[in-house]
């Protein structure tokens, strides 16, 4: 029920801001200062470039047309010979202009790709556990997957032939301007018509492209519930339901996705034939405008004749092809925003807090018995706490944990502890004991800080914890939770994981205080095994003990135990327990168990129910009290 | 392989082939316009009269019309065409999967299962929308082209002998050499997002242990290191537009030079400006055509890995079958082992289970006991048929589950898995996979049998209450409770309890069983249990160690005859005795 009331949420999907693109642009020139620029000044460059040639073209052809009246080719010669080697020279800018902003727009998206995954994944790290708990993991993930590649599309090919295909209308259209202002009237209106097009047609296609990104997400959901259900759909013989479950569901895929693709395919022949309509048409109004010898207006001065109509048609066959380009980005600008803006939500969650000052040090203690910081590894900790006066305080680490009065709740107004209040002693052993739901887990969760406490408080070696740093709390406790999660990499990386320092050796004699040594020498790699799969090579047991394995080498002053051994079966416990027991040895331990015999040796036994302590005392003082654990234990046993 | 991708086209055939006729026409139009307006141009600058101009103008118009219709619809066609063709693709993987045995889902696993019948159909989907658009119509452009710049251009179609070999071998090049760095690192990619899903799954060891910044710096260096393999592939990419242009600036230089002197020495006997100027046109027709074609090859290519592994998927073999003459009906609860010995795979070396011998008579409660590893999972799971035995055989009803039809079997037998699932769903749906037509009072019937009916009802939504994806908001107990109570909604004649109250406390365990006896004392219980109270008062005790049947017998029995049992029960009830 712990989860139950914040898991209710449909995930998350941030309405599309429009300030995505803007945000994306400007992180990409804070990212790269100089080379965004400078492949943004090479964009612009080969754009121009290339449709000046189209100019020279036309003068060559000219003086071709001239020359073959006459046939004098070595008069002609100089006049086209310079021209041609104008344009080789244009050629070679173009192409190393070209050249240089792929090759930068290669190293950049990927460069750019990089620092949106960290700075996501950095993010991630430093968001609190409720977030986990809201969102789906299949969610979380497709930040990391399609929302970035919609990201990779903007920046690697649509940002790039945008500017590309922007700069050369302008480019064109300048010239257009300076041939004569009249038709490129008549050019615009047709461009008019396009885009129009291009809106209405790219605009619907991206709609049902970002339907088909939402159908998509709902199968992906279902498959991946089926495909890790499979074994389950197979016992129940519910292969067929299954099956017409997920028919509907690709149905709808199906459809969008054929929408989506139709529109997008469709654009690209309307708008080319109403480019070849505009051409039909400026020839026209063309020859009209030459029939009827109409007073040209240009930039150029010159007048209209046959020598601006072929260049003009030539243009116009450039502009349409380009504006061709960009109506085809119109869907993956849409794309990209949608996937921006969810990548940025991810971005923009709030942090967890950390308003903790308080450190924990290695400490040395004086000759006067007072703690001394140092920077060597002695085996002593000591909490350093900063006074507001500017004197510092080093208390040592001793286990000491107390909760006084600690009301929770996850949502509020709902309340799901009530005024729990637990001292535990340096070296003492705590259980708590009750029915699923009873608080038992809610309990550690405050302990470590994974959630804070509504009111109350929670002192840890009389330190209030919300004034230790968050990182330095979770350091001096263990934690092995009943659901084990290992890393891909060997057994031996698994359990140096609760300390990053640990030797070899450490890490084996880990391994062995936790019972885990016996079975994990017996692995075909022994410690070097590679596990991969969160273990799936291993069984539930062999999981759970590595996880043991990996808290006893972090070696802290105080554990949880949550459900730590309910998958160990109990021969084997018997075996770990020696080891559970010297683990435990000298430490402050929180022991969550179904099973009693692992809680009966506690100090203090709580028994939890709904949330509020009812007994709280050792197995012998609770089995005489006679109450609920009193049940709880015979009951066991009471159909005998 | 393409062709066992193929049979999924199925009734999209048409859609496809209508695709290829209207790309065709399309293609002939798009090569005749330039034709009419070379014409057009021609007549304007020789002053042709007006009516002219208008009537070759409309033609044009016409002209574009049509070729408007021809790529419109076979825009439609060829998407309806390739999202249908994938739709049956994931339903021909989905209901492929659905015929898989156990066996066989141990091969894949199930976030490959997803990438397969998601990212890979997609890049399937994608490759055949782009092959059927381009590949008529890129080598069919290309051949026009070359023809009418051979009868145009004469002796200046020669630049084409060097400039298409040319960008040919490049392109070629390039993309053979981007192909396999692409390929590293995209497994690069898919490890680096395995290692996120294991991140954000272990939220609370990587918090719990603050290995926040630890974990940064690991993702950061893989992140890096994605970065750098991935630029290198892109950059021999980003060769392409480069290689591309020179060979269009070499063309239109080539044929400016050549066909200027050309011109001008034989006065436009040889060639003229027109031809020139088409020239220049045709032989961007050409390079783009090539430069499509090599797109449709990396394309082919990049989705090669993906057909690959969707054909894995559709040709993997079920491991078993229903016999030829089914038997359609379980006469009791009773199961038999004779002589089974059991491992997962051929290639293993140690059976899982090795001669193993029993017989349970229908209606009894049995217990399983046995350490971790000692095949008490692997036993019951040969009952239901999820796996065959390598040898011997086993018995239901007193046949060989072999010659029983597969769902005939598995409705009489309700297995609770270790690893068990709710889905997502009110409470109500997921009992309903039990028995789809439950009413309200047999499904209640149930869950208060797997004592789940209290707190169910103490929910806000009581049965109507949403269960997560994969359960996670109610507890492991209250999982294990909902996972009994849909078991027993088969009515099933053999009940097999994997672990399955493990996270139930004991008392309620207790309940569940004595609930059993009570009310469905014809139905065979095997109980698979860590606790000796869960089993104790089992009819039959069966204690299994590293793969073999060490004892068999009651609680009493096993007590004096079993040191193994002895063992456990006296480290479990050392409390009892204290008490």
């Amino acid at each position: 029920m712990k989860k139950q009331q914040n898991m209710k949420n449909a995930p998350k999907r941030p309405p599309m801001k429009k300030g995505v693109i803007g945000r994306v642009v400007k992180m990409l020139f804070k990212s790269y200062p100089v080379l965004v620029p400078t492949m943004l000044l090479c964009i612009l460059f080969s754009g121009a470039v290339s449709s000046i040639p189209s100019l020279f073209t036309q003068k060559i052809i000219g003086f071709i047309e001239a020359g073959m009246t006459t046939g004098d080719w070595s008069g002609s010669k100089e006049k086209i010979i310079p021209l041609i080697f104008v344009l080789i020279g244009l050629y070679i800018l173009s192409i190393a202009a070209i050249t240089a902003y792929t090759q930068i727009g290669a190293y950049i998206t990927q460069g750019f790709l990089h620092k949106m995954r960290r700075s996501m994944f950095n993010g991630m790290q430093d968001l609190p556990i409720s977030y986990f708990d809201r969102n789906r993991h299949g969610d979380i993930m497709s930040h990391y997957t399609n929302d970035i590649d919609t990201l990779r599309q903007l920046v690697s090919q649509v940002l790039p032939s945008l500017i590309n295909s922007i700069t050369i209308v302008l480019v064109v259209f300048g010239i257009m301007v300076y041939y004569s202002l009249w038709m490129t009237l008549v050019v615009l209106a047709g461009v008019a018509a396009m885009l129009l097009v291009s809106k209405k047609m790219g605009g619907g296609s991206a709609k049902y492209f970002v339907r088909q990104q939402k159908s998509m997400g709902k199968a992906e959901g279902y498959i991946q519930e089926m495909m890790t259900g499979q074994r389950v759909v197979k016992v129940f013989c519910h292969e067929a339901k299954s099956q017409e479950a997920f028919d509907k569901i690709n149905d709808e895929l199906g459809d969008d996705s054929y929408k989506a693709n139709a529109y997008a395919n469709c654009l690209g022949p309307i708008i080319m034939n109403i480019g070849n309509v505009l051409y039909v048409i400026v020839a026209m109004v063309g020859g009209l405008f030459i029939a009827a010898n109409i007073k040209n207006v240009s930039i150029s001065g010159m007048a209209f004749g046959i020598s601006i109509l072929i260049p003009f048609l030539n243009m116009t066959r450039q502009f349409t092809g380009n504006i061709n380009q960009l109506s085809q980005q119109v869907n993956h600008i849409v794309m990209a925003m949608a996937g921006a803006s969810r990548v940025f939500a991810l971005m923009d969650e709030e942090p967890e807090t950390d308003d903790g000052y308080v450190t924990l040090v290695n400490a040395k203690a004086g000759k006067d018995g007072n703690l001394t910081e140092t920077n060597e590894h002695t085996g002593h900790w000591a909490w350093k706490h900063p006074h507001s006066d500017g004197t510092v305080t080093y208390t040592p680490l001793l286990g000491d944990v107390r909760m006084v009065d600690v009301d929770f709740s996850y949502e509020e107004g709902k309340e799901v502890l009530h005024g729990i209040s637990v001292y535990a002693e340096p070296g003492q052993k705590v259980a708590f004991v009750g029915a699923t739901g009873a608080g038992k887990t809610t309990i550690t969760n405050l302990i470590n800080r994974f959630y804070d406490i509504a009111d109350g408080k929670i002192r840890y070696d009389g330190i209030n914890i919300n004034k230790i740093k968050k990182s330095d709390l979770r350091r001096s406790l263990g934690i092995v939770l009943q659901e084990t999660n290992l890393f891909t990499g060997t057994v031996m990386d698994n359990i140096r994981y609760g300390r990053l320092d640990a030797t070899d050796e450490e890490c084996i004699e880990a391994a062995k205080l936790a019972g885990a040594d016996d079975f994990i020498t017996r692995l075909p790699g022994g410690y070097n095994t590679l596990l991969t799969n969160n273990g799936a090579n291993l069984s539930q047991g062999q999981r759970q003990l590595i996880s043991i394995a990996r808290a006893a080498v972090a070696d802290p002053p105080v554990m949880i135990l949550d459900e730590a051994t309910s998958s160990i079966d109990t021969r084997t416990e018997a075996i770990v327990q020696k080891g559970m027991d010297k683990l435990m040895e000298g430490r402050t331990v929180f022991v969550i168990a179904h099973r009693l015999s692992t809680v009966m040796n506690s100090d203090v036994i709580m028994v939890l129910d709904h949330g509020r302590i009812i007994e709280r005392g050792s197995h012998e003082k609770l089995l005489e009290e006679k109450g609920t654990y009193y049940q709880l234990y015979t009951g066991a046993f009471e159909l005998e | 392989m393409y062709k066992r991708l193929l049979k999924s086209v199925r009734e999209y055939k048409m859609p496809t082939i209508l695709t290829l006729i209207f790309i065709v026409g399309e293609v002939i139009i798009e090569v005749l316009i330039p034709f009419i307006t070379a014409d057009l141009v021609n007549r304007i600058k020789a002053g042709a009269d007006m009516s002219y101009i208008v009537k070759t103008g409309m033609i044009l118009v016409g002209m574009a019309v049509i070729s408007l219709c021809c790529g419109g619809i076979a825009g439609f066609t060829s998407a309806k065409a390739s999202a249908g063709f994938a739709k049956n693709l994931r339903h021909d993987i989905f209901s492929k999967i659905q015929t898989y045995t156990f066996e066989n889902i141990d091969k894949f696993s199930s976030s490959s299962l997803v990438t397969r019948m998601t990212t890979d159909v997609q890049n399937v989907q994608m490759a055949y929308m782009t092959v059927i658009r381009m590949a008529v119509r890129a080598p069919l452009m290309l051949i026009f082209a070359v023809i009418m710049a051979w009868t145009m251009g004469g002796s200046l179609a020669a630049t084409f002998v060097v400039v298409i070999p040319v960008l040919g071998m490049g392109l070629l090049i390039i993309s053979r050499k981007a192909m396999p760095a692409f390929h590293r690192v995209f497994r690069k990619y898919d490890k680096l997002n395995e290692a996120i899903e294991e991140n954000v799954r272990a939220m609370r060891v990587v918090k719990g242990f603050s290995r926040e910044e630890y974990e940064k710096e690991k993702f950061s260096d893989a992140s890096d290191n994605i970065r750098r393999d991935f630029t290198k592939a892109e950059r021999i990419v980003a060769m392409n537009s480069p290689l591309m242009q020179f060979c269009v600036y070499f063309n239109s230089v080539f044929i400016l030079l050549v066909g200027s002197k050309l011109a001008i020495t034989s006065q436009g006997a040889a060639i003229n400006v027109g031809q020139i100027s088409a020239m220049l046109t045709y032989g961007i027709q050409i390079l783009m055509q090539l430069m499509m074609l090599s797109m449709v090859y990396v394309i082919l290519t990049m989705s090669n890995e993906s057909i690959k592994r969707i054909c894995e998927v559709l040709t993997e073999e079920p491991m078993l079958r229903s016999p030829e003459k089914p038997l359609c009906e379980v006469a009791d609860g009773s199961v038999d082992f004779e002589n089974v010995s059991f491992k997962y795979s051929e290639k293993a070396e140690r059976y899982s289970l090795e001669n193993i011998n029993l017989h349970i008579k229908s209606g009894m409660t049995v217990g399983v006991i046995g350490g971790t590893g000692a095949g008490k999972s692997t036993l019951v799971q040969l009952i239901p048929r999820l796996y065959d035995t390598t040898v011997g055989s086993v018995k239901v009803g007193g046949k060989d589950v072999k010659e029983y039809e597969l769902n005939t079997l598995r409705s009489s037998v309700a297995m609770v898995l270790q690893k068990n699932l709710l889905f997502a769903g009110t409470i109500n749906e997921n009992l309903r996979w039990g028995n789809e037509n439950a009413t309200r009072e047999e499904i209640e019937e149930a869950c208060k049998l797997a004592q789940a009916d209290d707190f169910i009802r103490q929910f806000p939504d009581g049965y109507e209450t949403m269960i997560e994806q994969g359960g996670t908001n109610v507890s492991g107990g209250q999982k294990q409770r909902l996972c009994i109570a849909r078991a027993l909604l088969k009515r099933p004649k053999i009940l097999i309890l994997d672990d399955s109250t493990s996270a139930v406390d004991m008392k309620t365990d207790a309940l569940i069983r004595d609930g059993f006896r009570r009310y469905i004392p014809e139905t065979t219980k095997i109980i698979i249990a860590q606790r000796i109270a869960s089993v104790r008062d089992s009819d039959m005790i069966i204690v299994l160690d590293n793969g073999g049947v060490s004892a068999v017998g009651t609680h009493e029995e096993l007590l004096k005859t079993s040191p193994i049992y002895r063992e456990v029960y006296e480290q479990q009830s050392g409390g009892e005795e204290a008490a």
